[in-house]
């Protein structure tokens, strides 16, 4: 499939900082394409500079084989991390508005479906949670059908729940075949929704690939978790990792090392067992947590 | 095929109406700047209704370095009589018209004059006075004219700055809260263009003011009785020009401020020096002539002469003229900078 999408050795220089530091990368037709990485790692810098909004020190955005033009804002649709609308409007009005703005216009009723309007379509927008603001600003960068969707960091600050009927709609919107960029640092989020992932830190990619493909490459083994006094009854060659009170084992057979434990006598109640997760392939590229 | 042209106006037309929509709503700020000119000029009217003037007020015309005493005519030893040095020209008798002043007296002129209102009372007593008094003989020059009562002048100023403060404050705060909370950033995220955006806030603005304005004069022409000598539509002629150019001066102070501290602050650094500077409550007749020069450079100074001249001499359109290309030449030069500096985002 062809590229909807290509950054070219993008650089952004600050007086002070380097916040890119030479990233490309291709976004493929149809895909959802996740920048993934700590906070100020660069991802919302990157972002803007694909969607045209800031203009990159050195290297190349390009949109279907081609610079972006003049009418690169009616193809796309956009979300921000932090976004006020105008007061005392309610969120018809603000569609309204907004579908105003472009010359090709989604119909509102498909916009009140697709993101689940209706409960607070006549509420002033002040006047809605944090879940409803999110789908409504889904909506609104929904409003002129754009051939990409951009969601910087969409659910940052949103409870659980909200967290989870938000993934849903873009699940939804990722449904119809639309091409969607995302950054978040929430790497469940990124292996859920995301087809690609880059990973970035300090301005710079550390991995790139689908999530499945990026954990095989990278870990051959799952992570039981055990009480500290518990864990430290086994004594054999495998990974230890002091977290508080809990240790994490790292072993590629799980059983063999269930089978020591129970050998060596310690309580099995409160294990845990998980998969290898994007967390731990932050924290093996980086030696740091995601979330620091 | 979608018309560039057609695209700007439906885009501009979207922004006015959202912008004005969120201003209707705001039930404070929209009873608030109804209400608050009126009780302005209320309470002037009150001040000033009240006794503790001087009984007389008597403006001299003298040769320079000469003393305003019994020296250069005993008529000026009178008691409960206030004479004070007056600037040469027109206006000094323009005020015995509008019986601002009660009589002038002009030493300059060989043999000497006197300026008396045939309409006023206080100006037939002071005569007599005059003539009982001795001294050189001095030429008696009639004219005539209603009195102008201090709330008919004071009234236009007190329009006039609320309107300015409301024009400043008004664009201005509003589009650095913009800036400040992301807004704007969102809207250059759509085809909408600076222009067309810094137009739309204009032109919502605009309208609004004019509504209240209106209202407020109606208000205080019912309430007070103002004085009225001109026509209407002159007077809604310029106080759009003159708004126009004030909500253009709120562009380019927010053309790239995020602070509304920042902003409150530079908004009443401009604004306040207008108050005194263009003659909102007391005339700039007697001021420096440096500060005449910088008040004619000011937008509130051309609406406020504009205005007392339409509403108390009954100025037409030729009169007033000067003023309004005045006004229109600082709309061009205000949105021309104000749209070359403006950013959407913070810096």
């Amino acid at each position: 499939m062809p590229a909807v999408l290509q950054a070219r050795d993008l650089v952004k220089q600050y007086p002070r900082v380097r916040a890119v530091d030479g990233v490309s990368f291709e976004v493929q037709e149809g895909s959802c394409f996740g920048l993934l990485g700590p906070n100020g790692a660069g991802k919302s810098t990157t972002i803007e500079m694909l969607e045209g909004l800031l203009k990159p020190t050195s290297g190349q955005v390009l949109f279907r084989g081609a610079p972006l033009g003049g009418h690169y804002r009616e193809r796309v649709g956009i979300q921000f991390q932090h976004t006020a609308l105008q007061e005392h409007l309610s969120s018809r009005e603000n569609l309204r508005f907004f579908g105003a703005l472009y010359p090709q216009r989604r119909p509102l009723d498909e916009l009140i479906a697709l993101c689940r309007l209706e409960e607070f379509l006549d509420r002033d927008t002040s006047k809605l949670s944090g879940g409803q603001r999110q789908r409504l600003l889904l909506a609104i960068a929904l409003v002129n059908r754009p051939e990409v969707l951009f969601l910087d960091e969409p659910t940052t600050g949103l409870d659980p729940q909200a967290r989870r009927n938000f993934w849903d709609l873009v699940q939804g919107v990722k449904a119809q075949g639309k091409t969607i960029v995302l950054t978040t640092h929430y790497m469940e989020e990124a292996y859920l929704l995301c087809d690609h992932i880059v990973i970035v830190d300090h301005g710079c990619i550390i991995a790139q690939g689908s999530p499945g493909a990026l954990l095989a490459e990278h870990f051959d083994d799952a992570v039981l978790e055990l009480p500290s006094a518990e864990a430290d009854k086994l004594h054999d060659g495998v990974v230890y990792k002091h977290k508080g009170d809990t240790v994490e084992i790292h072993t590629p057979d799980i059983g063999a090392t269930i089978a020591g434990l129970q050998a060596a006598g310690a309580s099995l109640a409160q294990l845990r067992i998980r998969p290898r997760t994007l967390e731990d392939l932050f924290l093996e590229l980086t030696g740091r947590e995601l979330r620091t | 095929m979608s018309n560039p042209l057609l695209d700007s106006w439906r885009r501009l037309r979207a922004a006015t109406w959202a912008r004005s929509l969120e201003f209707l709503r705001d039930r404070s700020a929209f009873g608030w700047s109804l209400l608050f000119p009126v009780l302005l000029v209320a309470g002037i009217a009150f001040v000033f209704s009240g006794p503790g003037q001087p009984m007389f007020k008597v403006g001299v015309l003298a040769p320079a370095g000469v003393a305003l005493d019994a020296k250069l005519h005993p008529f000026l030893a009178t008691p409960q009589v206030r004479f004070y040095a007056e600037e040469p020209g027109a206006e000094a008798v323009h005020k015995v018209q509008l019986q601002r002043i009660d009589m002038l007296l002009d030493f300059t002129a060989e043999p000497g004059r006197y300026w008396l209102n045939e309409q006023s009372p206080k100006g037939q007593l002071l005569e007599q006075l005059l003539r009982g008094t001795g001294g050189a003989p001095l030429r008696r020059e009639a004219t005539s004219g209603a009195e102008a009562r201090y709330v008919d002048w004071v009234a236009p100023g007190v329009l006039g700055m609320n309107m300015m403060f409301g024009c400043l404050f008004g664009i201005g705060y509003v589009i650095v809260r913009y800036r400040k909370n992301g807004y704007l950033k969102r809207l250059n995220a759509t085809p909408l263009r600076a222009f067309e955006f810094l137009l739309a806030q204009l032109l919502s603005r605009l309208m609004l003011i004019l509504l209240v304005a209106c209202a407020v004069f109606t208000a205080c022409r019912l309430l007070l009785h103002l004085r009225m000598e001109g026509s209407y539509l002159d007077l809604l002629l310029l106080a759009t020009v003159a708004a126009v150019s004030m909500i253009a001066m709120g562009l380019v102070v927010s053309a790239r401020i995020s602070s509304e501290e920042l902003a409150g602050g530079i908004l009443n650094v401009i604004g306040t020096p207008m108050v005194v500077l263009c003659g909102v409550f007391i005339s700039i007749d007697g001021a420096p002539h440096s500060l005449q020069v910088v008040a004619q450079l000011l937008p509130l100074t051309h609406l406020l002469e504009g205005a007392r001249a339409i509403m108390l001499d009954g100025a037409g359109l030729p009169q007033i003229a000067p003023h309004l290309l005045a006004l229109a030449a600082m709309s061009v030069v205000y949105l021309a900078l104000g749209t070359a500096l403006f950013k959407w985002r913070q810096e």
